[in-house]
């Protein structure tokens, strides 16, 4: 990692337009899950700005490669063959270096391994459908997997998740700390998702969406997908802050 | 025309679904072989760590008053002496070994989650003045569109409760005790209500 000075401000100010709102009927769980009560306003201290670093030594071999960490030795998970990359940046752009980021899917055939699943289909032996890595000095990533399938899931009669994987993400401070989830470029499945249409706002949707790249596909063996991932940016320290009431 | 800022908008969140636990504690929900633990959900402190040893136990309860059988819940707080494990510690070094960050499934047939770890010491808010010991929470879970932050204090730190700068500016006291973890020997108590009278303060913060 760069000898930076550390990251002492505050996060920008969440903007909870972008984000989903608690409460989002067309996603029915929502419903009695979704305080009522306005948030309180905090603004950073060192309980939030602050946040744990995770190092090399939690992550194993095999923890980028999907297609590989569960299988048999010699064998290979089903599915279409991809590689997911991208750069976690924070919302001035920078790279965001040593961010643990974590992921996981379903099956080509859209089927998660846990024991609640019951969709009718079958597991791929050789596919646990989980990973993990920690962003460069730049803030890239990569991971290679199979695409995920779509599946259908109990809230409507008929409601369907299009292919997604969902990504957990670690930045430097607690207050960035962030669950989402990565859509495929041309999906017509994304439109129709009530998860995916608690986002009130079309561009923060098309932000999850990895873009087909067929720059870095690598020839003979897989397409890539890029995904960039943006957290929250850090407030300027051109002065010190003012006490508060002051 | 101005000149255009060229700031990013932050990744919209999307909810951490029911199948969570597969990616962040894939051991918990019966998938071994791929890592060797899972990540944060090993002890937290060693013979070494300084503080007080407590556990933090409680439940989500969601509207219905139901438990959450699938939530994951995440701390991060301070050393005893109020010291984060953190590059972002400018003040002194924490306990090395004490990491500070734990992460926890609840129960998968009771919803019940347990944190073993210290009592935290003193941090300073931004103007100085000492917060009262507290755990910061991050809750995710199936129908929950966007992490959830809360804290925990200690319902034996009345005093310092009181003069919390968070705590005290509250307007709603009768808000004030959903925050309160209670006490009883080296157990503390926490239960988080989504939604109901008790609903419990959740912070943006």
């Amino acid at each position: 990692m760069k000898n930076t000075p550390p990251e002492t401000t505050p996060f920008f100010a969440r903007d909870r337009e972008w984000h989903p709102p608690a409460f989002t009927p067309g996603y029915k769980t929502s419903v009695l899950r979704s305080p009522q009560r306005a948030l309180i306003s905090l603004e950073g201290t060192k309980s939030e700005i602050t946040g744990p670093v995770f190092g090399h030594n939690i992550l194993g071999e095999f923890d980028n490669d999907l297609i590989v960490n569960y299988a048999k030795p010699g064998e290979m998970a089903l599915g279409e063959r991809i590689l997911v990359y991208g750069r976690v940046i924070d919302e001035r752009g920078r790279g965001v270096p040593g961010a643990l980021v974590e992921f996981w899917q379903a099956n080509a055939g859209g089927r998660y391994r846990h024991k609640k699943e019951t969709y009718l289909a079958p597991l791929d032996p050789n596919f646990g459908g989980f990973g993990r890595t920690i962003t460069d000095e730049d803030g890239g990533y990569a991971f290679k997997t199979i695409k995920p399938g779509p599946y259908p899931w109990p809230n409507g009669v008929n409601d369907w998740r299009p292919a997604h994987i969902h990504f957990s993400v670690f930045g430097h401070g607690f207050a960035q700390r962030l669950i989402t989830q990565m859509y495929f470029e041309g999906d017509p499945m994304i439109w129709i998702c009530p998860i995916v249409k608690t986002i009130p706002d079309e561009n923060a949707i098309k932000g999850l969406i990895a873009a087909l790249d067929m720059q870095n596909t690598i020839p003979h063996d897989m397409r890539a997908y890029k995904f960039d991932i943006v957290l929250r940016g850090r407030r300027s320290t051109f002065f010190e802050n003012r006490k508060e009431g002051n | 025309m101005v000149q255009p800022l060229t700031y990013f908008k932050e990744s919209a969140s999307q909810t951490a679904g029911p199948y969570v636990h597969i990616g962040c504690t894939p051991n918990f929900s019966g998938i071994t072989g791929v890592y060797d633990t899972d990540l944060g959900s090993g002890p937290m402190v060693n013979d070494q760590t300084r503080g007080e040893r407590i556990t933090i136990r409680g439940f989500i309860y969601d509207g219905t008053m139901t438990p959450l059988k699938d939530a994951m819940i995440e701390i991060w707080q301070a050393d005893a002496d109020g010291f984060y494990n953190s590059p972002s510690e400018t003040r002194g070094k924490a306990d090395p070994n004490f990491f500070g960050w734990a992460r926890q499934p609840g129960d998968m047939a009771t919803g019940e989650f347990a944190f073993a770890t210290i009592k935290p010491g003193k941090v300073p808010f931004r103007d100085g003045r000492p917060m009262a010991p507290h755990v910061t929470f991050w809750v995710v879970a199936r129908g929950i569109n966007l992490g959830l932050n809360t804290r925990m204090y200690f319902s034996d730190e009345e005093e310092a409760n009181a003069a919390d700068p968070i705590l005290s500016r509250i307007e709603h006291r009768v808000r004030v005790p959903t925050l309160i973890g209670k006490r009883d020997g080296n157990t503390v108590t926490f239960n988080i209500y989504l939604q109901g009278e008790n609903e419990t303060i959740f912070f943006d913060i």
